[in-house]
């Protein structure tokens, strides 16, 4: 298998579009016979890939993606419920496991089939297509806002209308009746004429036999009854009493612990290592040096440099012998590279603009700044960001006789099982995955860097080892959100009309649309240079769109401004192509009572952003306070398409705003001497509670296609805050974090 | 070196070094996982477990004198009881858990709080809660899970309940 990277992938001929890729094993043919001995158990019977129904009645719904708390499990079972028509009260959910078998592929088929009818009769080369990349793709992914986007809509619907119509063939066929007439309600099968009824159990065997279907009829919004209301998500209640379990929460007979250091220069390499104080620690056992580590991954492949291991009885043991180890780095020649340094490369590089790239070139830019009557030039810049996931990354391995056995909690299970597979030489069947609930992924656990050193780690010391990262580690071996700049230029007619839209900007990533903006400007110049530096790259809550919401929204602000307009009309004005959005930004400004006057001293500051199939406008307001910003309110208002979970959407708005954010207000990772200077929440702060907004979402159910949930809620929030920060104080704010430009009201620690 | 450690109401014996942070006991010898690891140095919370009814960040409290002293944590919040607590069943109302793993010290720090006030106002929740970060964002619904939960909370503690039972019986 080459050099596969979501990008290349994407552009792998027949497929395009943005976002990361997931998928539903939806494959031609029954394939339960292969699948059953995995997931089957005492008395239930796999009916679909994804459908198993017990004696009992009980639905469990077979989940091929990972919830890290975004409650995808609950969102996705009620689309696979509702065509089911099953019996809310009997439905369960649990995760596929990381076999070959359950590799999702409606991946592409998602993308390829987006919005298009195509004949049935094309479809089974597309599915065979897709099968196969999904295959060598190791395609298990949670992110990119698409689980229940395509999973749910090409996969988990697809599962409940087939294996629906398969439960009424088998019945029709024992009473001798016509399927047509053979209604289901709440998992049972009903023939009116003859007054019979039976629960779905009693046919699930003869349905097993059957073929599905993968283009069964599915219902139209208004038969839908389960997607679209408020269910409590499965997963809470283990959330409330220490009963769930998480990576961390692991034990397995026997094992030890450990916990690493890696070359603080990221690529570097152990020059010379001294480990007998930490060895003459009481608990430590061994200490051990992983040599350096790369995988080739579809997102986000890597070359991690040298890590020094401790292994120990306990973790305060591995601790503290790391702490006594005394080691000294090559730093492979970074080791004198700063932020500083980084900055300049990037400014250099966007006025040198070679090799400059294309992302929308339309009408004449050169005309539209010789007509404009004014020029407005602007440079925004963003630092580094780390993910800091509430939980810590560990892993737990068990390598003996050429297998292993590994729990994690990650946003890719199969591809984990490959990187760890390869670093082990083994194949990928000699490993045995198990994925647990994630304490937060933000796409920091897309990379299997530390899933391998513990799967190494095991293999050295011949026991299971729980390997658990400290937070200083985790923040200094990061991959990083990257930092940037973007250089903007627009012209204005005399009477504020956007003429022209010229935007440079370093570092593309992906989704490749993050740059552009929805509103009519007709002459648009927006590209990028690729201006490469030693820190690793990451997928960090919505990739590049969270850097573009900031830039762009904030700089269409300032034309408002310079335009002599209201912020949100003169956004509006320019929205007519695009209904959709006008009618979220209209929305926002309703909710927040934009026209109503706001006090001396304070702001509101809107922004509206389109990602991942969802459109976002949020309306930040606030106050200063002792010369100190309070956030009061945050209104947010989300058209998903369709929300299959209501109060999922809502709670992961509310939590991508907080996360957009505290980033906006804090988030900085600096390089010094070639290495992050953060190491944990005292220098690389998340907000807190005193000020944390009140936070009012609300949901536009426009009936397209449904959109992600659990990043689009980020975009928007960086450039609001600092559109209302200039609302109330004159200041316009173009760097991020914003406190190192005003400060911001806290609470005491309790 | 042994240590006697009084949780949830059981007595436990631990033969570690009398450093080792409370956190890792529970979650090494005694097998209570409930209590996390975020951050090792009392800045996010996750380990915070109630001694002698005060929120306390186990992450960095040596066993060493921690003898004798009553330690509740995550598995002890209910009691004996098959009841959740008020504040465990409004955050299941308010469906406030997203990944969940910062919610055992949420829950803690705030049974701490209305243990010793009882109906707590925006700033006293605030303050208690300052110390406990969620990377998940769910502040606005933890603040509303408490208000709840005050309003809920039974004239006696189930800590206390228990007690009477006992006499009863
Ligand atoms: S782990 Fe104790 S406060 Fe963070
Ligand atoms: S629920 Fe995830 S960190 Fe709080």
């Amino acid at each position: 298998m080459g050099k596969w990277t979501r990008r290349a992938f994407l552009s792998a001929g027949v497929l395009a579009g943005g976002g990361i890729l997931v998928g539903v094993a939806l494959r031609p043919g029954n394939r339960n016979d292969a699948l059953a001995p995995f997931v089957e158990g005492d008395g239930q019977k796999l009916v679909h890939a994804y459908i198993k129904i017990d004696q009992d009645n009980v639905v469990t719904a077979i989940i091929p993606h990972s919830e890290m708390g975004q409650g995808v499990h609950t969102a996705l079972a009620q689309m696979l419920a509702d065509e089911l028509d099953a019996d809310w009260n009997l439905v369960r959910v649990e995760e596929a496991p990381a076999i070959g078998d359950y590799s999702l592929y409606s991946v592409g088929r998602g993308f390829l089939l987006q919005g298009i009818d195509f004949p049935d009769i094309v479809i089974p080369t597309i599915e065979g297509v897709m099968m196969m990349l999904s295959d060598s793709l190791d395609l298990q992914v949670t992110g990119g806002s698409m689980s229940v986007r395509v999973t749910g809509t090409y996969g988990m619907r697809v599962a409940g209308a087939a294996t629906r119509d398969m439960l009424k063939r088998a019945a029709a066929k024992a009473w001798g009746v016509s399927e047509k007439e053979i209604t289901t309600e709440k998992s049972m099968l009903i023939h009116t004429a003859t007054s019979r009824r039976a629960p779905y159990a009693e046919f699930a065997a003869a349905a097993a036999e059957m073929t599905p279907s993968y283009t069964p009829k599915l219902k139209e919004i208004k038969d839908y009854k389960l997607m679209g209301q408020h269910k409590p998500r499965f997963d809470i209640p283990a959330k409330v009493d220490g009963s769930a379990k998480f990576a961390l929460d692991v034990r397995v007979p026997g094992m030890v612990y450990a916990t690493v250091k890696r070359a603080p220069v990221f690529g570097g390499t152990v020059k010379s290592l001294d480990d007998r104080a930490a060895r003459a620690i009481e608990g430590v056992l061994d200490v051990v040096t992983l040599p350096v580590t790369s995988a080739d991954m579809m997102i986000g492949g890597f070359t991690a440099g040298e890590v020094v291991a401790v292994v120990a009885e306990g973790y305060w043991a591995a601790q503290r012998g790391l702490r006594a180890l005394d080691i000294q780095w090559d730093n492979k020649g970074n080791g004198a590279v700063s932020s500083a340094d980084i900055a300049a490369q990037h400014q250099r590089d966007i006025e040198a603009g070679a090799d400059r790239k294309s992302d929308r070139s339309t009408g004449n830019i050169e005309d539209a700044f010789a007509n404009a009557d004014t020029i407005l030039d602007a440079d925004y810049t963003i630092p580094y960001l780390a993910h800091t996931c509430m939980e810590p990354l560990n892993a737990t391995a068990d390598y003996r006789d050429g297998q292993c056995e590994i729990w994690v909690g990650c946003q890719n299970p199969l591809g984990f099982r490959r990187a760890v597979a390869d670093v082990l030489g083994l194949n990928e069947e000699q490993v045995t995955f198990h994925n647990l609930l994630m304490g937060g992924g933000f796409g920091r656990k897309s990379r299997p860097d530390w899933a391998m050193q513990a799967a190494l780690l095991s293999k050295a010391v011949g026991k299971p080892v729980q390997l658990i990262w400290s937070r200083e580690e985790d923040v200094r071996q990061d991959f990083y959100r990257p930092a940037s700049r973007s250089v903007f230029r627009a012209g204005l007619s005399q009477d504020g009309e956007l003429l022209g839209w010229q935007n440079t900007y370093v570092n593309k990533q992906e989704p490749a649309e993050a740059p552009l903006i929805p509103y009519a400007v007709e002459a648009q110049d927006i590209g990028y240079v690729q201006s490469p530096s030693h820190v690793p790259w990451g997928a960090w809550r919505s990739v590049d769109e969270s850097m573009h919401g900031f830039f762009t929204e904030s700089f269409i602000d300032e034309c408002a401004v310079a335009a002599g307009k209201d912020p949100y009309e003169y956004r509006a004005n320019m929205l007519k192509a695009h209904p959709r959005h006008l009618a979220v930004l209209n929305r926002a400004a309703e909710e927040a009572g934009w026209s109503a006057p706001l006090g001396l001293g304070r702001g509101r500051g809107i922004a509206l952003k389109e990602s991942f199939g969802s459109i976002v406008a949020q309306v930040a307001e606030i106050s200063i306070m002792n010369e100190q910003v309070v956030i009061d309110r945050m209104v947010a208002v989300i058209d998903p398409g369709f929300a299959v979970a209501p109060d999922g959407v809502v709670a992961q708005i509310e939590s991508g705003i907080i996360y957009g954010l505290t980033a906006a207000i804090y988030g900085e990772i600096t390089i010094e001497d070639g290495a992050v200077q953060q190491s944990n929440f005292h220098d690389y702060p998340a907000l807190r509670m005193t000020a944390s907004p009140v936070i009012e979402t609300h949901i536009i159910n426009s009936g397209y296609a449904p959109g992600g949930a659990g990043e689009p809620g980020t975009p928007p929030a960086a450039s609001a805050l600092a559109n209302a920060i200039y609302a109330a104080t004159g200041k316009r704010l173009r760097d991020l974090p914003l406190n190192k430009h005003i400060a911001f009201a806290e609470g005491g620690r309790a | 070196m042994t240590k006697k450690l009084r949780v949830n109401g059981v007595e436990h014996t631990v033969d570690v070094d009398p450093s080792t942070p409370l956190l890792w006991v529970l979650r090494e010898q005694l097998e209570l996982t409930g209590t996390k690891f975020g951050c090792g140095i009392a800045q996010c919370g996750a380990c915070t477990v109630m001694i002698e009814g005060v929120a306390v960040r186990s992450c960095i409290m040596p066993v060493a004198n921690l003898e004798g002293r009553d330690i509740t944590t995550i598995e002890g919040l209910a009691g004996n009881t098959q009841t959740p607590h008020p504040l465990q069943q409004a955050w299941i109302d308010h469906q406030v858990p997203q990944c969940g793993y910062c919610q055992s010290g949420q829950l803690m720090s705030a049974a701490a709080l209305l243990k010793r006030n009882p109906q707590p106002t925006d700033a006293d929740i605030n303050n208690a809660m300052e110390g406990n970060i969620c990377r998940c964002g769910m502040y606005d619904r933890i603040r509303e899970a408490i208000k709840t939960a005050a309003e809920a909370m039974p004239e006696t503690t189930p800590e206390q309940e228990i007690a009477k039972e006992a006499d009863n019986g």
